[in-house]
């Protein structure tokens, strides 16, 4: 990502932001006060938690669900409570507790 | 250099110009006395006499809104509007500015209500004068047109990049028909040039992101080069002027000083008064009143240093408002031009006197009386009121 | 600055009081003259008292205030004479030019005119045989070139006749219809 200008003369014109994906470098993985914890041995890879993280924080490798990207993630919890009853393959969990 | 003479209204010149600049899209709304200036518009799109893509939207609100995103996307945009439709854009003018659009707006000068009135003055265009928009204002048909093929070079600049609105008076010149002359088609098209948009946001192999969040980090930096764009149209303001002028024969600057060099009391107006004024000025030198008139072009950016410096050498001056700031320090035009000569106060004796509200006539009996006065009272040593209204039934 | 002639219409909304403005500005425009043509705008529909205006001059107008001391009235309906003031602002020798079949002793002992130079001509009755309906306007412009001497007539008429040709190039017979009433207008228009 490119350096963002320290005076007004070398911003972008506009305020437009000229290059894509720029979310990426905004870490909100500290907002977390729960942590999604992924259970491979339960999950099903119906990727139910990926269509629906508002944080695109749901890691994928060949098609399956391959963890939780922490350093984005805000833990709003909605990919536990898409994960299907029958599956439950991702538990919530204090952020106290892993620190 | 083609041209050809022709009887048009103010609203007809509009169109005309607009069909010359053939906008790759019109968003529009009607409301009178603009309505005529996209009716006419209208009928070229419908004869294919233009490119246009013609957006009819349901407001002035949407209006605005849908010449932002198309401008956005990259397209030359334009639209028309006045009075309260313009009060209705007023969130969008704001949002065009800081977006630095290069949005152009054939603007019709009309009252806001309440009451309902139709007519003439200058309170809407006033209201959005800090919206970051250039404005720039036409004293009859020919100078609708003018200003309106201009504000493509102007608004468009790379230093300026801001949107423009060209103003006519409504009524007085809007439905008015006067000689002018229109130019050629590829003389005019050939002046312009073509859009090349700085990011359009329909390119997609370089995705931008446009109207994105700015909060005490990077706002007040936004909005300062906001108003280095308005600064630098200054410059870019005078050399299409005088650009335009070598081509077609009337060249343009700030503002256009009539009789001006030894006057000994001048007004300053805008709009289709400076017209009326001037037959009032030579009446008053025939009468043996060394009076002169100043017609201020630009009122965004207010060339203020020009001014000052223009009319240094004028004792009485004479500010005529054409909308009111309500127990303000006078009418817009006043208070700026007062702030703008302050360094020499002591040398001059400015007063205000707000006209023509709701297109009350301004005649040049008026105008002769209102200068002779000034001028009476600065000999005799009497005082005069500084801020007052004219022609109003007190 | 030059003399600048005034023009005052009188008429009803949707009579062509505008029209005939725009017309004769257009016309004097053909000659080299310089013009304005403006109407007086309101909330008025069709059938209200509505105004329009001329200015035109040899040299250029910058006047962008009302006309209210024209030289010249023109009134469309002579029915409005009794609503409307007509003959406000003209001077003494002022020309008023009414749309109709009375004479013009008869007119000014109707109204009580005094002073000023009255012409009447029946452009209604004009139109209605050369043009087939109620339209004074083209009529009442023949009329009031012969009482003024404004324009040339001859090259009025051939600038009417390229203008009409272009309008109503699928209806030849209501460009000769217009092209002879504005003619039999400025034959037969009367004075006192």
């Amino acid at each position: 990502m490119k350096d963002i200008a320290n005076n007004w003369k070398d911003l972008p014109v506009g305020g437009v932001i000229d290059e894509p994906g720029t979310a990426i470098n905004y870490e909100t993985g500290d907002w977390r006060t729960l942590r999604p914890v992924h259970n491979k041995e339960k999950c099903i890879n119906c990727l139910a938690c990926w269509v629906y993280c508002p944080d695109a924080a749901i890691m994928l490798k060949d098609g399956k669900v391959e963890g939780i990207d922490l350093k984005h993630c805000k833990g709003c919890g909605i990919c536990a409570q898409e994960c299907p009853p029958k599956v439950k393959a991702i538990k919530m969990v204090e952020e106290a507790d892993f620190r | 250099m083609g041209k050809t003479r022709v009887a048009r209204t103010g609203n007809e010149a509009m169109a005309e110009a607009i069909r010359q600049i053939n906008p790759d899209v019109v968003a529009a709304y009607p409301i009178t006395p603009a309505t005529e200036v996209m009716q006419i518009f209208a009928t070229y799109v419908a004869d294919g006499l233009v490119d246009t893509e013609l957006v009819p939207t349901e407001s002035e609100h949407s209006a605005m809104s849908a010449a932002i995103g198309s401008q956005v996307a990259g397209a030359r945009t334009m639209t028309a509007t006045s009075s309260q439709g313009l009060a209705l854009m007023y969130e969008m003018l704001y949002i065009a500015a800081g977006l630095r659009l290069p949005l152009i707006m054939a603007e019709v000068n009309r009252a806001l209500s309440a009451p309902i009135n139709i007519h003439c003055d200058h309170s809407d265009t006033m209201g959005g004068r800090d919206a970051g928009w250039i404005q720039i204002f036409s004293e009859n048909s020919q100078e609708a047109y003018d200003n309106l093929i201009q504000a493509v070079r102007i608004a468009e600049h790379k230093d300026v990049l801001l949107p423009i609105m060209v103003t006519t008076d409504g009524f007085i010149i809007s439905h008015a028909m006067e000689a002018m002359e229109i130019y050629d088609d590829k003389d005019v098209r050939g002046f312009i040039g073509t859009y090349k948009p700085l990011l359009p946001a329909l390119d997609h192999r370089n995705p931008i992101t446009v109207g994105a969040i700015d909060f005490v980090d990077y706002y007040f930096e936004h909005r300062r080069a906001v108003a280095q764009a308005m600064i630098n149209a200054k410059d870019v303001i005078l050399e299409v002027g005088r650009e335009f002028g070598r081509k077609f024969g009337q060249e343009y600057g700030f503002y256009e000083a009539y009789k001006l060099d030894d006057a000994e009391v001048a007004m300053v107006c805008l709009g289709s008064t400076a017209g009326t004024g001037k037959d009032a000025i030579d009446n008053l030198r025939k009468r043996g009143i060394k009076a002169g008139l100043l017609k201020i072009r630009v009122f965004r950016p207010f060339p203020a240093e020009e001014l000052a410096a223009r009319l240094r050498c004028v004792p009485q001056i004479c500010v005529l408002d054409r909308s009111d700031a309500l127990a303000a320090t006078g009418g817009p035009l006043f208070a700026e031009l007062l702030a703008a000569m302050y360094e020499d106060r002591s040398e001059h004796k400015i007063i205000n006197r707000i006209y023509g509200l709701g297109g009350r006539d301004i005649k040049v009996g008026e105008i002769e009386e209102l200068l002779s006065a000034q001028v009476s009272a600065a000999a005799g040593g009497k005082s005069i009121d500084r801020i007052a209204y004219l022609g109003v039934r007190e | 600055m030059g003399e600048i002639i005034e023009i005052r219409w009188h008429g009803r909304g949707g009579q062509g009081a505008k029209t005939a403005a725009l017309l004769l500005a257009d016309a004097a425009l053909g000659e080299g003259k310089h013009i304005q043509a403006f109407p007086e705008y309101g909330p008025e529909r069709m059938g209200a008292p509505v105004q329009a205006f001329n200015r035109i001059s040899e040299e250029p107008i910058r006047l962008h205030c009302q006309v209210t001391n024209p030289s010249i009235v023109v009134v469309l309906d002579t029915t409005l004479a009794g609503t409307v003031d007509v003959v406000a602002g003209l001077p003494e020798d002022g020309i008023i030019l009414f749309n109709t079949a009375e004479e013009p002793a008869a007119i000014r002992k109707r109204l009580s005119i005094k002073g000023l130079k009255v012409f009447t001509v029946d452009a209604s009755g004009i139109a209605k045989e050369k043009i087939g309906r109620d339209v004074p306007n083209t009529p009442m412009m023949g009329a009031l070139i012969k009482v003024t001497g404004l324009l040339d007539f001859d090259r009025m008429l051939e600038d009417n006749k390229k203008k009409l040709t272009k309008k109503f190039r699928n209806k030849p017979e209501v460009i000769a219809g217009n092209i002879e009433a504005i003619e039999t207008a400025y034959q037969e228009v009367k004075s006192e």
